[in-house]
């Protein structure tokens, strides 16, 4: 038996080496509990965010969390690119495995409600803490009556216009910087913001060789303004019920024909973009608006500061039912597989809180939008530039007067996602605008696709 | 193996003789031996292609949450819209016209290939077969950058004939051309090296005796090349009809489908219902709809390759 000669002789007394060993690895796995270490183990895959330092902020926020409360918070990035954290999304609500914690893109949170972790306590303290959350991310984080998911910070956006200057005021007579101040005040001329203006603005600015740069292919960015502007004539194609309202709808007939005569002051091959394609319009120096978050105005800062410090971020234009701006979020949330639950649910809470929101914000240099309305006043709105003050109308301000909008709201999220990720509103304005449809017609092969959508459930 | 075959059935029965002897019975039959050797891929097959079919069909058999059993609803679905009628006609616009192409392309290809002194002849394969090697979504990103109306290489020197920017990628009709070229370009080297290898394959003799008889160059290729390549052409276009029909990475970087739709295939329609739009098994459904035609067509095709093996033989 040399296996008990050696643990003899190794430890001076009779225990056998595998039985030594045993006891060891039993030791080290009680030694943190004595020795207060951590002892939970939380798993997050968060969004991999645009701006690399943002990142840097999650990391550092979970490792801070996890030192006051004696967890370890492992932490991956998924991308977006390619579709891979949907794909992770759905491997993992398959094998019911993975991470505690995932960020769910916008509809994610509807598609895996009842996979996911009621959060309902954490959201009643922090709205009890900061007021309400923007209603664009209460219509896709709560389903039947309860929160699934907490809407997140990080990667959370909105598209308000990125507006030149110098090409706005040189071709469309508008001196945008002036209506829209870095000031918690509307300018002169705020009140004639609305799309008729717009449309005259585009026109205008199309003829100058200096056409808007509004995506309107099949991508968020390009659904998501077609969105706002139909929220802002009123014009819902679907009910909260489902219900088809496209027919005998003077409020959809009006947004299209206004949506049709922007499109038609558009680049021609429009009908291709994606979500890249209107940065880059802006960023060249050939557009002279955009619908985007900050990051096209970073990206010109970064390659081309002549045409970054002429770059100018305001509410998007208004429409007969009000002022809407495209809403883009993020959410956190608990898988129901999770074994740790409880301590998942206070992280959440702490990444929430308003010290943390800041930490995130300030790192990816605003461009990351808390739920909270009380939040839309960080400094870094202020300060950023040049030009100072260039996204200070990048949150939704009180003298806004506008609110957030996620396309095919309010249509019951099972069904508006697939009318969103189908791109249903944009093909819509291409059927009459390209392919030379009437808007009876065009509205006849929206009804159809909205009911095939419902008849799937 | 009959000796100890008979030496394993005569030998008397142990206390220990019951089953051991008839598991080491069973160990030496070579139907025994043939399977464990299989074995390796038998579990491949199951796990990698059986197991994931049939869950596919798994999948489109259920309703919209998962929740439960639908029967042929989503197909019934399908069949109805209009717009996955628009993707069956573009996958096979998209596969027929890409596979014909990559097909003439990769002949010509090969033939002139064939007829370079060997010397010289490696170098021109290595060359003509980069397409295929590199990775096609980073190819297909170049593509993009040139298929860019604003930025591109090639509206650019349309520019310098005064030629008018091509919405390569906004306009139906382009949008689809442009897809299909991609696939073809990426697709035609794989045509040309098994061509290649066929043509290598038919014996010299053929020709001479044909050019003994006067035989012309449409002549030789007609009776003699066609007719010995037609079992590689006919596996060759086979293969290629099916990755074709399945391709998702070209259209899904160049258009994602658009405009309107309009240059969708199978999988990145299949992609767009049930992931994006969190219809599972819809997208299954859509992804398992050009099945039977595809098996149809493998059927003829590889009864045909039997039926002239048996010829020759």
């Amino acid at each position: 038996m040399p296996e008990n000669v050696n643990a003899t002789s190794c430890n001076d007394v009779s225990l056998p080496r595998r039985a030594a060993l045993l006891g060891g690895a039993a030791t080290a796995l009680t030694a943190p509990a004595v020795f207060g270490q951590p002892t939970t183990n939380i798993r997050c895959g968060f969004w991999d965010h645009w701006v690399p330092a943002g990142n840097d902020a999650l990391r550092r926020l979970c490792a801070q969390w996890g030192e006051r409360n004696r967890a370890t918070v492992g932490v991956d990035f998924i991308t977006s690119v390619g579709n891979q954290n949907l794909l992770t999304i759905a491997a993992q609500a398959q094998s019911r495995s993975g991470h505690d914690i995932l960020s769910f893109p916008a509809w994610e949170p509807a598609s895996h409600a009842r996979m996911l972790v009621n959060v309902d306590d954490v959201m009643g303290r922090l709205t009890a803490k900061y007021g309400a959350v923007t209603p664009a991310a209460e219509y896709l984080g709560k389903q039947d009556g309860r929160w699934v998911a907490i809407p997140a910070v990080s990667g959370t956006q909105m598209k308000p216009a990125c507006v030149r200057i110098d090409l706005m005021q040189q071709h469309a007579g508008i001196d945008i910087r002036a209506m829209w101040p870095a000031e918690n005040r509307a300018g002169p001329g705020a009140d004639t913001w609305n799309w008729e203006t717009f449309a005259v603005a585009a026109e205008k600015c199309n003829r100058a060789g200096f056409a808007f740069g509004l995506p309107m292919g099949s991508f968020t960015d390009a659904v998501d303004w077609v969105g706002a502007l139909f929220a802002s004539y009123g014009a819902n194609v679907m009910d909260e019920r489902g219900g088809i309202t496209v027919r005998g709808n003077a409020k959809l007939r009006a947004a299209v024909e206004m949506c049709v005569r922007i499109a038609r002051q558009l680049p021609n091959d429009v009908w291709a973009w994606d979500d890249a394609s209107n940065n880059r319009a802006l960023i060249s120096g050939r557009s002279a608006l955009v619908f985007n978050p900050p990051s096209a105005w970073v990206s010109a800062r970064r390659d081309q500061p002549a045409v970054g410090a002429q770059c100018w971020t305001v509410p998007v234009p208004s429409g007969p039912e009000g002022r809407f701006v495209g809403y883009l979020p993020y959410f956190w949330g608990i898988w129901n597989f999770s074994r740790v639950q409880g301590p998942a649910k206070e992280l959440l809470e702490f990444l929430s809180d308003r010290a943390s929101a800041e930490v995130q914000t300030n790192t990816s240099a605003g461009y990351d939008i808390p739920p909270f309305l009380s939040m839309n006043d960080f400094p870094v709105w202020s300060n950023e530039g040049p030009p100072v003050g260039t996204v200070f109308n990048y949150p939704i301000k009180a003298h806004h007067n506008a609110r957030t909008s996620v396309a095919f709201a309010p249509a019951p999220p099972a069904m508006a996602v697939q009318a969103y990720n189908q791109a249903l509103n944009t093909k819509l304005i291409a059927r009459i605008a390209q392919a030379n449809e009437t808007v009876d017609q065009a509205l006849g092969w929206l009804e159809r696709e909205l009911n095939t959508i419902r008849r799937g459930g | 193996m009959p000796d100890s075959m008979t030496a394993a059935v005569s030998a008397p029965r142990g206390p220990e003789s019951g089953a051991g002897g008839g598991l080491r019975r069973l160990a030496r039959r070579r139907s025994t031996i043939a399977f464990l050797m299989t074995l390796p891929l038998i579990c491949v097959i199951v796990g990698l292609v059986a197991y994931p079919a049939a869950y596919a069909v798994y999948l489109s058999t259920l309703n919209r949450r998962m929740d439960g059993f639908a029967g042929l609803l989503q197909f019934e679905i399908l069949v109805d819209n209009e717009t996955f009628w628009l993707v069956v006609w573009q996958s096979c616009l998209f596969a027929i016209s890409a596979v014909l192409a990559k097909a003439l392309i990769g002949f010509w290809l090969a033939h002139m290939l064939h007829h370079i002194p060997t010397k010289g002849q490696r170098k021109w394969r290595g060359m003509l077969l980069i397409p295929w090697v590199i990775p096609p979504a980073l190819s297909t990103l170049g593509w993009w950058w040139m298929y860019d109306p604003t930025y591109s290489s090639l509206n650019w020197i349309l520019a310098i004939f005064a030629v008018p920017a091509v919405p390569w990628l906004g306009e139906p009709w382009w949008a689809r051309i442009s897809v299909i070229m991609v696939n073809v370009w990426y697709g035609a080297p794989f045509f040309m090296i098994m061509y290649l290898a066929a043509l290598k394959s038919v014996p010299e003799q053929l020709y001479e005796a044909a050019a003994i008889d006067g035989a012309t160059s449409w002549q030789r290729l007609r009776h003699i090349t066609l007719p010995m390549m037609q079992n590689i052409i006919s596996i060759t276009v086979l293969f290629s009809l099916i990755v074709t029909f399945a391709n998702y990475d070209i259209v899904r970087v160049l258009t994602n489908g658009g405009p309107r739709d309009l240059t969708h295939v199978f999988a990145t329609y299949a992609f767009q219902v049930g992931i994006l739009s969190g219809n599972i098994p819809r997208g299954a459904a859509v992804s398992l709809f050009m099945l039977p035609a595809l098996a149809v067509f493998a059927y003829f095709i590889l009864r045909g390759v039997n039926r002239r093996n048996r010829e020759m033989a």
